[in-house]
């Protein structure tokens, strides 16, 4: 490893091109930092964004109004609305209203830090966009073979859980992993909270080395692998999850 | 009242159904006993679907009492779920579990209806795949398997939940002519084991041999019935006599 480094100072000494994180040990700690916490925050949103997805769209089933209209309320109010408002909503908003506790200093500190409230509304924003996708793949399920589960004494629960969420889930997962490579990609807005990911780490690189270029670079080459990584892996899943014969 | 075996299994009496303004049944009475294997034939569209759905509440009625073995499904606090462990249906389009193999399918609902032990509710479907005569397609998924296959396993998976009655609609309309005769041999199998049976067929042949008794139904009226030496020999109205000589 020391030889790689090496060669990276020695490019830098020779041609000005600056990466420290490659070879300067508390820059590289920050960089692998940042992208501990990009791939955490967005496995934390994916998720919930996928669990508030199945709920909403069990509920947008029901057969209360007010149920109905509480789910549409939040579709519309989380699709019609920037996701950089939403967050600073969250964190400005509803985390100043919220009781501090006290830290291991003496001082005042929120009960939620900026990790939690960017996990949070990321994971609504995008779990709002999930509820209409699983919605859609609900509607697609035949009506027909629900009766057939119904005939058999299966409870709404059980035919959601067994039978129309398994299907439906089949016909949405190109739109579903559309919308979670999205939700990666978003998470980058988590910089405007100083959530410590990987663009706001970069940032402090270039703030401290005046590299912006070969920083901006790297970042856009990481986040390219990164998400091809997510592409390919779902890909391979939806492939796994084909039915032998249907569809 | 408690019902004895000695009562009519299935009793409809002056059942009326709508969609809306449209009126699908007028009034219609029939008793099933315990054993009978009944047909309900008629027109397109004479309320046929819509009278066996009644019988297990996948639509609900109007006016009139449905009794399933004494247990009135005309009624809002109705237990679904006890009806339709006593009434099995299978449907024209099979309507199998997609993602479910042939097993799975046949398995599922005594697992996770009736609560019976996987190893055990593995065993009896196994069975029942054989007894259909499926052997070796356990493992297929209904996409891979052909229509009266498919129909086949529809019925073992309607057996599994080890009904009193079963309903049979159409069960053999959107089959290839080949594959019709499998099917109706397992239905007769099930008729010689005395399975009561509710059968909406255009299988006028095959209703003949089976059947202890014949409705035939039209605009939501039961216009004749009987067994079905009488019913096809001497039919009476002349709705059913112009019926029976466009299908014979
Ligand atoms: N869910 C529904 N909503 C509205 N109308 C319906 C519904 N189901 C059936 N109908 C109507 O009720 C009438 C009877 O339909 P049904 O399916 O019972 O007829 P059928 O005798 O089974 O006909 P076929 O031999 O074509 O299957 C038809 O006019 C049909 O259009
Ligand atoms: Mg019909």
């Amino acid at each position: 490893m020391e030889f790689v480094f090496d060669w990276f100072r020695t490019l830098y000494q020779e041609t000005g091109i600056n990466l420290p994180f490659l070879y300067d040990e508390y820059d590289r700690n920050r960089m692998i930092g940042g992208f501990l916490t990009t791939i955490w925050l967005s496995l934390v949103c994916l998720f919930f964004s996928v669990i508030i997805g199945v709920i909403g769209a069990w509920l947008q089933g029901s057969s209360f109004k007010w149920t109905r209209r509480i789910v549409n309320g939040y579709i519309q109010l989380f699709r019609n609305t920037p996701p950089l408002v939403q967050l600073y909503f969250f964190y400005f908003a509803i985390g100043t209203l919220l009781p501090r506790v006290e830290n291991d200093w003496g001082g005042q500190s929120p009960i939620l830090g900026s990790f939690a409230w960017a996990a949070i509304s990321l994971s609504f924003f995008a779990g709002a966009f999930n509820v209409e996708i699983f919605r859609s793949g609900i509607e697609a399920v035949p009506k027909s073979t629900v009766e057939a589960a119904e005939a058999l004494g299966f409870s709404k629960l059980q035919i959601y859980r067994d039978i129309t969420l398994p299907l439906a889930f089949r016909v949405v997962l190109p739109a579903l992993n559309n919308n979670l490579v999205n939700l990666v990609k978003t998470t980058t807005l988590a910089y405007a909270i100083a959530v410590p990911e990987m663009l706001y780490e970069a940032n402090q690189i270039w703030s401290d080395n005046v590299n912006v270029t070969e920083m901006m670079i790297f970042l856009l080459l990481a986040y390219f692998a990164l998400v091809g990584v997510l592409v390919s892996g779902m890909n391979r899943w939806e492939r796994a999850m084909k039915i032998p014969g249907y569809g | 009242m408690n019902w004895t075996p000695a009562d009519p299994m299935v009793s409809l009496k002056d059942v009326h159904k709508s969609f809306g303004e449209l009126k699908v049944l007028n009034g219609v009475s029939l008793d099933v006993m315990k054993g009978d294997v009944i047909c309900i034939i008629g027109p397109s569209g004479s309320g046929k679907s819509t009278l066996i759905r009644c019988v297990n509440a996948l639509n609900d009625i109007q006016k009139g009492s449905i009794l399933v073995e004494g247990q009135e499904v005309n009624d809002p606090n109705l237990d679904k779920l006890e009806l339709r462990k006593k009434v099995g249906m299978v449907f024209q389009q099979y309507n199998l579990f997609p993602h479910k193999t042939a097993l799975q399918n046949v398995m599922m609902a005594p697992v996770r209806v009736l609560k019976q032990d996987k190893a055990k509710a593995e065993e009896t479907a196994r069975a029942l795949i054989r007894k259909v005569r499926l052997e070796g397609k356990e493992n297929a998924y209904p996409g891979e398997l052909s229509g009266g296959q498919q129909q086949r396993v529809a019925i073992a998976r309607s057996l599994a939940m080890q009904p009193d009655v079963i309903l049979f609609d159409e069960v053999t309309a959107a089959l290839d002519p080949e594959t019709v005769g499998e099917v109706l041999q397992t239905i007769k199998d099930l008729a010689e084991d005395g399975m009561t049976c509710i059968l909406v067929t255009h299988e006028m042949a095959f209703a003949r041999e089976v059947a202890d008794h014949i409705y035939f139904t039209d605009r939501g009226v039961i216009v004749e019935h009987g067994p079905p030496e009488t019913f096809f020999k001497n039919a009476q109205d002349p709705r059913t006599k112009e019926f029976l000589s466009q299908i014979l």
